[in-house]
């Protein structure tokens, strides 16, 4: 090894140290805002996000990763080909509550019920995603605010039916009736986690030969590298940026489906919004630099932070938005690491628009 | 039926609906000219909002609650120019890590000092003051609208014409520009286009603040968890509408607060508080398709 690089390696170390250290400050001084025994937050943290009772909050992590590793592959599909889809939390919010209403009417149908409601949560995921690409190809509408401003339809009127038309008028919440067990995605045995997560595993492996096996893969991939030469190099982008939105809004609408029939069993208002699975799933993509390999690892990372955080709250009254803030320190901190995402070069590349 | 529409306390809520998206749009316009895509003003007005309460609780007066809530935009503008700057991040990945900050933080500081969750509301936030010009009460229309606001409603229209010519003759007004257009052209003239971005950060911190400030201390003085519900996004959206120029943002603006309050009195008649809530996002998306449409088909480029 020469000494320019051991040089750099020992800069690396030092770099990573200085980064843990000041994340640990970081939230250290936010402990002691909240008033806490360091000690039983940081037990409080550790048991609650790998431990428990016969492992009981592992498997809420297990639950929780499936839901961020979706939601993370949902925004890798679409970022990895240059498209700014932001709009992941109103595409996961559409397919639960399609699926939710689906699953209502389908009860009697058994494992085909199941199906049935997966297959719509999907596609009303896509369709949600493919409307912000319809905005951005034919009405020129950036995607990054056409995406992200559907989110808010979306909130308000899965709000408005599950508070009035869809209503479970015995409960006191905006929430709709509770599913028949008929359509519950089964449990593994002996424990509260339901088979979502091979769901996940599933889109995982697709999404993985997709993108390193496939023509669809290549292109869009060349596509998200540079915009305008991909256009001259004869791509026929319109087709990939509608594949690609279609892709990550079904992936959404299917995370959203999964918290439906597996966890909950019935969708109430804020359900899928307020514990901010699409952020947190986009923030996990971009921590691994968009590769495809490294996201359930980051998946169990940031909802491991979650339960953990959730069991801070439990046992040393340290309020659970400390893993917001975790989480977006963390990513601050790698973001110099990361290339860019050419955010603000792309805007000008031609379109097929003749 | 008309009458139910044009009552006294439209015209008011107009003023009452603009100010924090003006004053949050100003900052982001700054950005705009100075080339720095900062799409975090939700963060900033919701950590500014906090601030806000926490200041006016604890000094005992708006003003302190003004001051805070300007020093957490501040803060997080300081953060911004650190990542994006300094370390040389994506501005879009830092700019969703700060909205998630800014969230985190709110909230987490809302249940941890004040030990309540979801609302925080006390008899010792104090409001903001208001300014009566007895001169317009004979003018009923401008008595509606600029009588009793806010301070920072008439801070915020100033500051639109201030930007407008600030942008257009002062010195510092060119090299903000020059820095978003050709940063070599700055560096080549002697000055240097980090500073200037920084500069136009921190004008960008300092305004949303205030935008904080006017959702959580002028009218009601309570904090509720997010409670800027997405104006941040609205901001963003006019600011890239009108291309960073002030008086065409301040018209936009206009027609957003117009929408806001006839939403607001179209709920009096009984539709849905949810509906009434999304019509902001829908009007943002139809002007956004009516305004880039006919752009788009003259240039007959794509904005992916």
């Amino acid at each position: 090894m020469s000494k320019i690089n051991k040089a750099k390696t020992a800069g690396i170390v030092v770099e990573t140290l200085a980064t843990v250290l000041s994340i640990s400050l970081i939230i250290f001084f936010l402990l002691y805002l909240a008033d806490a025994n360091f000690s039983e937050a940081i037990r409080g943290f550790i048991k609650s996000s790998i431990g428990g009772r016969k492992n009981a909050y592992l498997f809420t992590t297990f639950s929780k990763m499936a839901l961020i590793t979706g939601m993370a592959i949902a925004a890798l599909i679409a970022f990895r080909a240059g498209l700014f889809n932001i709009g992941g939390e109103g595409q996961l919010v559409v397919g639960g509550l399609v699926s939710a209403f689906v699953g209502l009417s389908v009860a009697d149908f058994g494992l085909l019920g199941i199906f049935l409601a997966l297959a719509s949560g999907m596609a009303a995921g896509a369709v949600w995603a493919l409307l912000s690409g319809f905005l951005t190809i034919y009405m020129g509408v950036p995607l990054l605010v056409g995406s992200l401003l559907l989110n808010y339809p979306a909130r308000y009127i899965s709000s408005y039916l599950v508070s009035h038309p869809l209503r479970d008028v015995n409960s006191g919440l905006p929430q709709t009736f509770l599913l028949p067990k008929s359509v519950w995605l089964p449990y593994f045995q002996g424990t509260r986690l339901d088979v979502g997560i091979i769901l996940i595993f599933l889109v995982y492996l697709f999404i993985l030969v997709i993108s390193q096996k496939t023509k669809y893969g290549y292109y869009s991939k060349s596509m998200g590298i540079s915009f305008s030469f991909a256009k001259i190099s004869g791509l026929q982008t319109k087709k990939i940026v509608f594949q690609t939105l279609a892709l990550s809004g079904a992936i959404a609408g299917l995370v959203g489906s999964i918290a439906v029939l597996g966890i909950h069993h019935r969708f109430t208002d804020g359900m899928l919004v307020q514990p901010l699975y699409a952020w947190t799933g986009i923030i996990a993509a971009l921590m691994v630099n968009l590769n495809v390999w490294s996201i359930p690892l980051a998946g169990f990372f940031f909802a491991a932070i979650s339960t953990g955080a959730a069991g801070m709250e439990r046992i040393a009254q340290v309020p659970k938005e400390i893993a917001t803030i975790i989480q977006a320190i963390i990513i601050l901190f790698v973001v110099g690491k990361l290339g860019s995402l050419g955010g603000a070069s792309i805007p000008s590349g031609d379109s097929d628009h003749d | 039926m008309i009458e139910n529409f044009l009552d006294p306390e439209f015209f008011s809520s107009i003023a009452r609906l603009t100010t924090p998206i003006l004053l949050a749009a100003l900052g982001g316009l700054i950005c705009h000219r100075a080339g720095v895509f900062n799409i975090a003003l939700e963060g900033f007005i919701l950590l500014g909002a906090f601030m806000a309460v926490l200041g006016s609780y604890l000094g005992d007066s708006a003003f302190w609650g003004a001051l805070s809530a300007i020093l957490g935009g501040i803060f997080l503008a300081i953060v911004f120019s650190e990542f994006h700057l300094r370390r040389r991040g994506d501005p879009i990945v830092v700019s969703i890590a700060i909205n998630l900050l800014g969230l985190g933080l709110s909230t987490y500081l809302l249940r941890s000092i004040f030990d309540v969750s979801g609302v925080f509301s006390h008899p010792n936030i104090h409001k903001l003051a208001t300014i009566n010009w007895p001169l317009l009460d004979s003018f009923w229309l401008l008595d509606l609208i600029f009588n009793d606001q806010s301070i920072l409603f008439y801070i915020a229209i100033l500051s639109t014409i201030a930007f407008h010519y600030f942008l257009k003759y002062h010195k510092i007004g060119l090299w903000i520009r020059v820095a978003g257009e050709n940063q070599e052209a700055l560096r080549s003239s002697g000055s240097n286009p980090v500073q200037v971005k920084f500069f136009a950060l921190l004008i960008c911190g300092i305004f949303c603040g205030l935008a904080g400030a006017q959702l959580s201390i002028s009218n009601v003085g309570l904090f509720v968890e997010n409670m800027s519900a997405g104006r941040g996004w609205i901001a963003v959206v006019v600011v890239l509408l009108c291309a960073g120029r002030p008086i065409p943002l301040f018209f936009l603006i206009i027609l957003f607060g117009v929408v806001d309050s006839l939403s607001l009195r179209i709920q009096g008649l009984g539709l849905p508080q949810q509906i009434t809530e999304m019509m902001p996002y829908i009007v943002s998306i139809l002007v956004l398709v009516f305004v880039s449409f006919r752009r788009f088909r003259f240039s007959s480029k794509t904005h992916l």
